[in-house]
């Protein structure tokens, strides 16, 4: 008896290591953003966010390959902090929110280069068109939080080309790519 | 003659008149010409600049048009009872649809709390943002009034010719001319 309960408690210990925990990502506290930027005529940076998303993530500090990723965006959240350039991006010149309300991406493998940091590969749907990216990576920190859940917090790059996903608006040479700014905490559930 | 009699229209009804006419339909033009402008053309923040200081000047002209118009007598109508009628409300709606207009143009550009400048001479400040998805209702609400509004000014234009050169009645003439008209009929 004694023994099989140390047996299952040694099971409990080892499969919480194995296998990886399930996150869900912070929105109802907003702590998570996802944010762009692109150059403007190439004299600066015009940044901006999606305000509305979801997203999950699996995380496992001993074996972060097996991680997994997914984020679902509302594309008609899109925030650039000006009313008229948001209204001309939700537009069919740029995101046509109407008929694409959606992007997202779903991860398909994931490399550890090391340290805290991961190479995340996977699809990135957008406009209606799916194609695969490299999101680089890094974890920020994990472990309980005051209120008595557990979390994982994640940051992360990308830089896509609007072109290769059908978004032709000539918005000038300096202007052809966005570079994409993930910043994820997961409450471990 | 200042102001209006009831078989003629004053000077300053005929400019309200004439100039709001030309302002409506440069800003229809000038509207759905801005809306297409590649990025890097010179008139992209230009354009649209100008068609807000404008709008808003016109909503101040159309307030001291309305104010001098419900100050006086306007000359009778001529027609029958359902063209007086008709045109009563198209006038009305006329102007209903140029208050509109300048209501959801505002909408559109104040929706981030930001103001309009008027040709760099005074910004008329934002009142924030109403409602949910304001920039692109306000938008859709505009585009469709701007076609409304351009569709009924047409009409009454057309009525107008049908009473000049169908009716041979004064109805076009006394907005043209301060001349004295005969009586008709």
């Amino acid at each position: 008896m004694r023994r099989s309960l140390l047996a299952f408690g040694l099971f409990a210990l080892l499969t919480s290591k194995v296998f990886a925990a399930d996150y869900v990502v912070d929105t109802t506290g907003a702590h998570a953003s996802i944010n762009f930027k692109i150059q403007h005529l190439g004299y600066s940076w015009l940044t901006g966010r999606f305000n509305t998303f979801d997203g999950k993530f699996s995380y496992d500090p001993v074996k972060p390959e097996a991680s997994t990723i997914s984020v679902n965006i509302n594309t008609d959240s899109v925030d650039s902090n000006h009313a008229e350039r948001d209204k001309h991006i939700r537009s069919e010149d740029f995101l046509y929110v109407k008929k694409y309300p959606t992007a997202n991406f779903v991860s398909t493998k994931v490399e550890s280069l090391g340290g805290e940091r991961l190479k995340i590969f996977g699809n990135l749907t957008l406009h209606g068109i799916t194609k695969p990216i490299i999101i680089m990576a890094e974890k920020i920190g994990e472990g309980k939080d005051p209120w008595g859940g557990y979390r994982a917090g994640f940051s992360g790059t990308t830089r896509i080309a609007m072109a290769d996903y059908g978004i032709m608006t000539n918005l000038g040479p300096a202007s052809t790519h966005v570079e994409l700014m993930l910043n994820l905490e997961g409450v471990k559930q | 003659m200042l102001r209006n009699s009831s078989q003629q229209y004053g000077w300053l009804s005929i400019l309200f008149h004439w100039f709001s006419a030309v302002i409506v339909i440069g800003m229809f033009a000038l509207g759905w010409w801005m809306v297409d402008l590649n990025y890097y053309s010179p008139w992209y923040t230009d354009a649209p600049h100008y068609h807000k200081s404008v709008g808003i000047l016109l909503i101040a002209l159309t307030t001291a048009r309305i104010a001098w118009k419900v100050s006086q007598t306007s000359p009778e109508a001529i027609g029958n009872k359902w063209e007086k009628k008709g045109a009563k409300v198209a006038h009305v709606l006329l102007y209903l649809l140029i208050f509109t207009m300048f209501f959801s143009g505002y909408l559109i550009s104040t929706a981030d709390n930001r103001g309009i400048e008027v040709f760099n001479w005074f910004t008329l400040d934002s009142i924030g943002r109403l409602f949910e998805d304001q920039a692109d209702t306000a938008g859709l609400v505009h585009e469709y009034l701007a076609y409304t509004l351009i569709g009924l000014a047409s009409l009454h234009a057309l009525a107008a010719f049908k009473h000049h050169f169908i009716n041979n009645d004064t109805t076009l003439v006394r907005m043209l001319t301060l001349k004295q008209q005969k009586e008709q009929k």
